[in-house]
């Protein structure tokens, strides 16, 4: 009877592993399944280009799992990408006119570039200051600063792309596009999206700062009455948010050459599937930035695979949200088996 | 002021919109003492701990401590003067691990970031040792039992250095015995080491053991303060309920014997996840118009023969009877069809939707009595409701309020109509008074003996014996799984129920030595 009852836990820690391992495991199967379809994808040619367009997914979904683990949401994620190219393009191509002096400002790149990002960041902070200052959902606050973001990105240039944003000699304000470029082979977006990883990853699980946000995720009413600042921590994320957006929106502008005002539509969706593929819980106080980056990688090989595999991008749309109710279908499997185990191992305890 | 009074409340009021929680009370901590705060609920109790502990803001009034005034916009600032509160409901973070919960908010560094989680496991570990609770500081704190969240949350106040106050709101509500026992200990070295203890419980018992003076509110205001040393339970009773109110003795003239048998249950057997019994092969049955109460200290089984009747626990073995007719129990649903209704234990997690008014909450359940084809007849449903209020005896304004403009006894008394509203033959009532008032247990208990004269059969768990002894005809006491005892109205008494309930703990010790 004893003997039974140890192969029996053996045999469900083996497919807990297997369950906790499993965003990695379909990752694997993934690429192994696309290298038999399409002959071309096993190379580090096709690794790399796949990486660069994580980086933007891992980037941004980064953000969100940490909006995710305070038990929010931001859908001004895309737009805010798509504002802050414009931004930049713009300050680049045309500089910034100050009508009443009649002058034009050219600004050096690190300006353009903080600029940008500092635009990122206000429309992270108005998202922040709503949803805690006047207690609106965060669903209807971002889906309204989505589309104020949008609107401004688009207002910007009256609908139309700056295109060529290299910028001039003469200007001072030249290599914008190194930020698309690849540094040692590497592209310049993998290399941001490990150093804002590693930030981000640290702060969560070595800081105070970490533990209080995933404390608001958890329980706010009880985050608060142990002292901890909810409202000024959840604007800190929200800014967060908008922060790694808008270098998203840069770095895609920066891989195109280009600005276009409708950059980013729809990569809330890409973001919020990467965190949730990662293990993020949609009701707060569980994820991990880690989960998050393969979450990324895993939509980043759908997307390129089958588009090397010739599938249609509507089938495309259509598996890939398949997969990410599937992922969260196991997601709730594993977490009541979990439970379940804590209170096996408690009744043995007893 | 006397140089014992570690804390002096002058004048507090607290006015929330519609009522005045708390009107003009003023009140005394005494260092080194166990202070004891009782009251019926909405006596304002845990109003005046929350502005004590910085929770809440007064609308008028001062608190001085050492002869300074002070005021505080928050816990923290609280925590900053030694005032520490141990919160009626867990207030702890299920995603998170042990040492999170005790350390959050107070969490310790090395240099100004980096988070010191060696220093965060070593001190947990001392403190769970001295609660006599070891257990992995790793481990999430959703995992635990109800018991061992009580004590880390109780272990959270521990860790403060300078501690001169520790609230306690009902800090035992879901501790077993020895639990309590380390508790109380600890209590006793804290006061010795000079700190001030207030102490909010309903138990009167515990309270008559562990305090050194009583304070009772009653409806927002004070009422009488003396040293426990001075009184006893019923003076506690009469000062808190304002006249001498007790539960209303029964006296229920029926041939039990005559009655025919409502429901049988046989054998009934739920087997634990990890090996071992939640019920083993419990046996009773409930007669027509009878009310059967299942006493059990916590864990004993008596909520998992309601999940088994019920139809949630499909793992059951056993069978019921009902009218002489084997069940065969498939879903909540096909239960209710067959005459039985639930009144859960929590309220408000299980009985109510606080987003619907009183009146919806009351139709929920039967509902599509009042359709023709498929649609709501209004007319039909408000007549049912109106009528339901009635016969409970809910004093309301407008059944389109929302049911959280209710107080907590007025909200039980809706869990219970809805539940008869479904017409059930058998109602089962899981702790029907938990959490409410003396004023509304009474009536709560009114109801009951008035659908019993009726003719529904009811089974009912309560923790309370007092209540349990009064109020049934028959009790069955279930210990570890395991029914140990079954006295009718006339035999029962609160030591028999109390020694039948530990039976099974001594059985099951006694099978494993051999």
């Amino acid at each position: 009877m004893g003997k039974n009852r140890v192969k029996k836990a053996g045999n469900t820690n083996w497919v807990m592993t297997l369950l906790k391992g499993r965003t990695l495991l379909i990752l694997a199967v993934l690429v192994i399944f696309f290298s038999f379809a399409s002959p071309n994808f096993f190379a580090v040619n096709t690794g790399l280009t796949i990486a660069k367009h994580v980086a933007l997914y891992g980037i941004m979904g980064i953000g969100m799992t940490y909006v995710i683990i305070t038990g929010g949401i931001d859908l001004s994620v895309g737009a805010v990408a798509g504002l802050s190219g414009m931004v930049a393009g713009g300050l680049i191509n045309e500089g910034l006119t100050i009508a009443p002096l009649g002058v034009t400002v050219y600004f050096g790149l690190p300006w353009i570039i903080l600029i940008s990002a500092a635009v990122g960041v206000l429309i992270g902070w108005l998202n922040g200051f709503i949803i805690t200052r006047f207690n609106v959902a965060p669903f209807i606050t971002t889906l309204g600063t989505m589309n104020i973001a949008r609107g401004l990105a688009n207002l910007r240039s009256n609908g139309a792309t700056f295109s060529n944003i290299v910028g001039k000699e003469a200007l001072g304000n030249t290599g914008f596009n190194y930020l698309g470029k690849s540094i040692f082979g590497i592209p310049a977006g993998v290399i941001i999206l490990v150093l804002i990883a590693i930030v981000a990853a640290c702060l969560l699980k070595y800081t105070p700062f970490g533990w209080h946000i995933l404390a608001i995720g958890g329980n706010a009413k009880a985050a608060k009455l142990s002292g901890i600042k909810v409202e000024k921590n959840t604007t800190l994320v929200y800014m967060f948010s908008g922060f790694c957006s808008a270098i998203v929106g840069m770095i895609s502008a920066a891989q195109l050459v280009a600005a276009h005002p409708a950059t980013g539509e729809g990569w809330e969706m890409n973001a919020i599937s990467a965190a949730v593929l990662g293990g993020t819980s949609m009701s707060g106080g569980i994820g991990s930035v880690g989960g998050t980056i393969i979450g990324a990688f895993i939509i980043g090989v759908i997307n390129d695979g089958m588009t090397m595999c010739g599938v249609s991008e509507f089938w495309q749309k259509v598996i890939k949200g398949i997969v990410v109710i599937a992922a969260v279908i196991v997601d709730q499997f594993q977490r009541n088996l979990q439970a379940k185990m804590a209170l096996q191992a408690r009744n043995e305890g007893k | 002021m006397d140089k014992n009074v570690v804390l002096h409340a002058e004048g507090m009021n607290k006015i929330y919109p519609g009522t005045k929680a708390l009107d003009n009370v003023s009140y005394d901590v005494l260092k080194g003492k166990v202070n004891v705060l009782i009251g019926e609920n909405g006596a304002g109790k845990s109003t005046l701990m929350k502005l004590i502990a910085g929770i809440e803001q007064p609308t008028s009034g001062k608190m001085y401590m050492d002869g300074e005034e002070v005021a505080f916009k928050d816990t923290t600032e609280a925590r900053a003067k030694g005032i520490g509160i141990i919160h009626q409901e867990l207030s702890l973070f299920p995603n998170l691990n042990v040492y999170q919960n005790i350390f959050m908010g107070r969490e310790q560094t090395t240099g100004r970031f980096k988070l010191d989680n060696k220093t965060h496991i070593a001190e947990t570990n001392r403190v769970l040792e001295k609660l006599e609770h070891v257990m992995d500081p790793q481990t999430l704190a959703g995992d635990l039992r109800v018991g061992q969240q009580q004590m880390i949350e109780i272990a959270r106040n521990f860790l403060q250095d300078d501690l001169k106050i520790l609230i306690m709101d009902e800090p035992t509500s879901s501790l077993s015995e020895q639990e309590v026992e380390v508790l109380f200990r600890l209590m006793r070295e804290f006061t010795e080491a000079g700190i001030a203890i207030v102490y909010i419980s309903h138990r009167l018992e515990e309270i008559m053991r562990i305090g050194d003076n009583v304070t009772i509110l009653r409806d927002g205001k004070y009422v009488a303060r003396a040293e426990v040393k001075d009184i006893d339970v019923p003076w506690i009773v009469q000062q808190m309920v304002g006249e001498g109110k007790s539960y209303p003795k029964k006296d229920r003239e029926i041939e039990w014997s005559k009655r025919e048998k409502v429901l049988e249950v046989k054998n009934l057997t739920l087997p634990k996840s990890g090996g071992g019994y939640l019920l083993d092969n419990v046996n009773f049955n409930l007669k027509r118009g009878e009310i059967l109460g299942i006493y059990g200290l916590m864990g004993a089984g008596r909520t998992e023969i309601f999940e088994c009747i019920m139809g949630l626990r499909p793992e059951h073995t056993g069978e019921i009877y009902k009218d002489g007719k084997l069940l065969e129990i498939k879903s909540l649903r096909g239960q209710i069809d067959n005459g039985f209704a639930i009144v859960p234990e929590d309220r408000q997690a299980e009985g109510l939707v606080q987003t619907l008014s009183i009146g919806k909450n009351i139709s929920l359940s039967s509902l599509e009595d009042y359709t023709k084809a498929g649609f709501i007849v209004k007319k039909k449903e408000d007549e049912q409701i109106d009528r339901q209020i009635k016969d409970i005896m809910i004093k309301v304004a407008d059944k389109d309020l929302p049911i959280l403009s209710l107080s907590g006894g007025n909200q039980q008394k809706v869990v219970i109509g809805k539940g008869i509203l479904t017409n059930p033959d058998i109602l089962l009532l899981d702790e029907p008074s938990r959490g409410i008032d003396i004023g509304a247990k009474t009536e709560v208990f009114d109801i009951i003996n008035q659908y019993a004269e009726r003719g529904v059969s009811i089974l009912v768990i309560s923790s309370e014996l007092k209540e349990i002894v009064s109020i049934a005809d028959r009790v069955i006491v279930l210990s570890n799984g395991v029914k140990t005892g079954e006295f009718v109205h006339e035999e029962v008494s609160e030591d028999q129920l109390v020694l039948s309930s530990y039976k099974g703990h001594g059985t099951k010790k006694s099978l494993k030595e051999n």
